[in-house]
């Protein structure tokens, strides 16, 4: 086989892989991130939102306040143990297809603070789609990590 | 005003308080028996010469070798003398320091957080339970035998608080009976 | 018609939620829309890192205690590293202390002005965010000219600063100092007036100066009820004495009050840092002279004995700090930042303990709140600026 088929099956008609293309299009044009700042990640989130790094020209428009109409949560900081069952039930709240980008080295795996009170990485919580370190990742760092999350729902099934 | 005067203004109104100076390099620091601490933050924050009006912190240091092994601290303030202050109590692992909630109401909260995270009872308190930790959380974990890294797998689901009969229940009593 | 039975409704606001500035959980009980009573639960950003802190070396805790506060990161590791220098007796230049108070005045104009942009979105006015965050990135690209950090640059070290200002400071904070008043009276003038936005807060959230200083608040929220307490005229700290500027106080403590007290300080600090700007030069010292504390120029670590022995001893094993406590409080943007250190005279500290003014303010919000409507609760957290993670630590 010489060309990259993007995962894509080939045995599917021509049709469908026209339609998947089309959705997973839809999807990752229009990411709305549910509001999940925990500590310092999140005014640098917040800074990406701002209008010097414009998030949404990604299509990231509005930061919802509802986990229920939102498909990416942005665990933005640091995750204490008191605060994981809490983050897990606002994760389960948010219907299908969903991502998770853990933003920092606290989420990623526990960044500076190896200690009793932090979770060492959320994805002992949640599943995560993109890891993007920094203490705290500059805003352009974070847009990288949403294009990447664009680019993997474009090569994923619908 | 440094700690001697401190001390023996407050000789004269609070009988019975053996106070000692401590050494600092900033502020005065006097050192409160346990027993007369309220009668001793009542005075401060009353007199008029003293007047320490802001409890600005209440903390504990555990000395883990030493006995007695906390040293619980309150800084105090006072606005109008712009005076600084450091009491320090002395307690050990099993023993208990009465409260200051009813000197200074900022007290309620900065006790609750000592306890969190000592193990140092406060008596008298109203509600002397976890801050900063989950309620059901075991060890205080600022003393000094507390490990820095555990190992422990992360709750990620909250045990339900009422029982399933007792939700039963509550439906049945809140159902709005109709008389069709 | 039988009888109503009336029981007051519980609702819970948080931890996730968008206007609780970070992860509070409220518990509210209402009758109707009128707060009977507000339960906060807090300690879902706690992080330990006054544990964690006594596992480093002195001057590793200046990043850990920068990531408290985030808002006002500078203030809390100007408090920190006071403390240390107490410790140890030492004394700065008199350029570092310039310097110090320019950056801690700067980290204030940053810390109100978020402050600004979400207090205005919580209330409804949801595009002073957006002209809050850009004059903000102006100030953190002055932070990333002098550590090449924007957020957290750990440019206060115990002994001194970091490394010189480089090339273009000066010009970097004259034009950003030059921009900000005509944008703050752009802000004001979207704010100050506005009717909806004064129904929204006066009159809300009031406390009196007696419950203020009885509940330990000693900041902002004290001076808006009458009180004229600021640590830099009180008990002044890294050369603040040589500054001329006032404290802008306010009588009646509400939310209203807050905010015109807290606009008022951004307009003194741009004073100050107009003030402290041609004490600065361009080059000179920026560490005090002690070498057991300060490490030396790299161009002498690598050609004297002396110097690479003592930039070895300083990095490998650290200071040692003498044995004693120490108390310094700092007037941070959110009240009295201070930090108590023990230390037992050995390379680690025995105890840090920040004091957390949103700590306190947490506190008194059930107090305050009380009586009043749910919207007055976004209102009043607004006001209060509370930071969690200074609060939980």
């Amino acid at each position: 086989m010489a060309e990259h088929d993007h995962g894509i099956d080939p045995e599917l008609p021509f049709l469908t892989t026209k339609f998947e293309w089309l959705v997973q299009w839809a999807r990752r044009s229009a990411i709305w991130p549910a509001q999940f700042g925990l500590a310092c990640c999140a005014i640098e989130m917040m800074a990406m939102a701002a209008s010097r790094y414009d998030i949404a020209r990604f299509g990231a428009e509005v930061f919802r306040g509802s986990p229920r109409q939102s498909d990416l949560m942005i665990v933005a900081g640091r995750l204490s143990r008191k605060m994981a069952p809490a983050m897990r039930r606002v994760y389960d709240q948010m219907p299908d297809p969903k991502w998770v980008i853990s933003m920092g080295a606290c989420a990623s795996v526990g960044g500076v603070f190896d200690n009793y009170a932090i979770v060492q990485g959320v994805d002992q919580v949640v599943p995560v789609d993109v890891f993007v370190p920094g203490c705290p990742p500059r805003p352009e760092s974070l847009i990288y990590g949403i294009v990447q999350l664009q680019q993997k729902i474009e090569r994923s099934r619908a | 005003m440094d700690a001697p005067a401190i001390i023996d203004i407050l000789h004269g109104l609070v009988p019975g308080a053996s106070l000692v100076s401590g050494q600092s390099v900033d502020f005065a620091t006097i050192y409160v028996p346990a027993a007369t601490l309220v009668e001793t933050a009542t005075a401060l924050r009353d007199d008029p010469r003293l007047r320490f009006n802001v409890l600005v912190e209440v903390t504990a240091a555990d000395y883990l070798p030493r006995d007695p092994r906390f040293e619980v601290v309150y800084h105090l303030l006072s606005i109008p003398n712009r005076l600084r202050l450091r009491m320090k109590v002395r307690v050990t692992t099993e023993g208990s320091v009465p409260t200051v909630q009813g000197v200074w109401r900022g007290a309620g909260w900065l006790e609750r957080e000592v306890w969190d995270m000592f193990g140092i009872v406060f008596a008298g308190h109203n509600d002397l339970r976890r801050l900063l930790m989950p309620e059901d959380w075991d060890g205080h974990p600022a003393r000094k035998d507390y490990p820095v890294q555990i190992h422990k797998a992360t709750q990620t689901y909250e045990p339900l608080e009422v029982s399933e009969a007792e939700f039963r229940a509550n439906i049945e009593r809140d159902r709005v009976k109709r008389a069709h | 018609m039988g009888e109503i039975r009336t029981e007051t409704m519980t609702v819970n606001m948080g931890p996730q939620h968008p206007s609780t500035h970070g992860v509070l959980r409220l518990v509210l009980e209402l009758d109707g829309e009128v707060i009977q009573s507000v339960m906060p639960t807090i300690g879902y950003l706690h992080t330990g890192i006054e544990k964690t802190a006594e596992q480093k070396k002195w001057q590793q805790v200046v990043p850990l205690v920068e990531r408290m506060d985030y808002l006002a990161a500078q203030s809390n590791s100007l408090a920190y590293v006071l403390c240390v220098e107490k410790l140890l007796g030492l004394d700065m230049p008199q350029r570092v202390k310039d310097i110090r108070v320019l950056l801690a005045e700067l980290q204030r104009l940053a810390s109100h002005l978020i402050w600004l942009g979400t207090h205005a979105m919580e209330i409804g006015a949801v595009s002073m965010l957006f002209y809050a965050v850009r004059e903000r990135e102006l100030l953190m690209n002055i932070n990333e000219l002098i550590a090449g950090f924007r957020f957290f640059p750990s440019y206060f070290r115990v002994g001194g600063l970091r490394e010189d200002l480089p090339r273009g400071f000066h010009e970097a904070v004259t034009a950003f100092l030059d921009r900000f008043p005509t944008k703050l009276d752009e802000f004001e003038g979207l704010l100050t007036k506005n009717d909806i936005f004064r129904r929204r807060t006066e009159g809300v959230g009031t406390i009196s100066l007696e419950d203020a200083y009885s509940w330990g608040l000693v900041g902002p929220i004290a001076r808006a009820a009458g009180s004229d307490y600021d640590v830099r005229k009180y008990f002044p700290y890294t050369g603040y004495e040589a500054y001329d500027f006032k404290v802008p106080t306010a009588t009646e403590g509400d939310v209203y009050a807050r905010y015109r007290v807290r606009i008022a300080e951004m307009r003194e600090s741009v004073k100050i840092c107009r003030q402290a700007i041609p004490r600065i030069t361009p080059a000179g010292p920026w560490a005090c002279d002690d070498t057991r504390v300060v490490p030396p120029p790299k161009d002498k670590v690598y050609t004297e004995m002396e110097a690479l022995i003592q930039h070895f001893l300083i990095y490998s094993q650290g200071f040692t700090v003498p044995a004693g406590d120490a108390y310094v409080p700092v007037e941070g943007p959110r009240g009295e930042h201070g930090c108590y250190v023990v230390s037992d005279g050995s390379n680690r500290p025995w105890r840090v303990k920040m004091r957390a003014p949103s700590f306190l303010a947490i506190q008194a919000l059930p107090a305050i709140v009380r009586g009043g409507l749910i919207a007055d609760v976004v209102a009043v957290i607004g006001s209060n600026d509370v930071v969690m993670g200074d609060c939980d630590r």
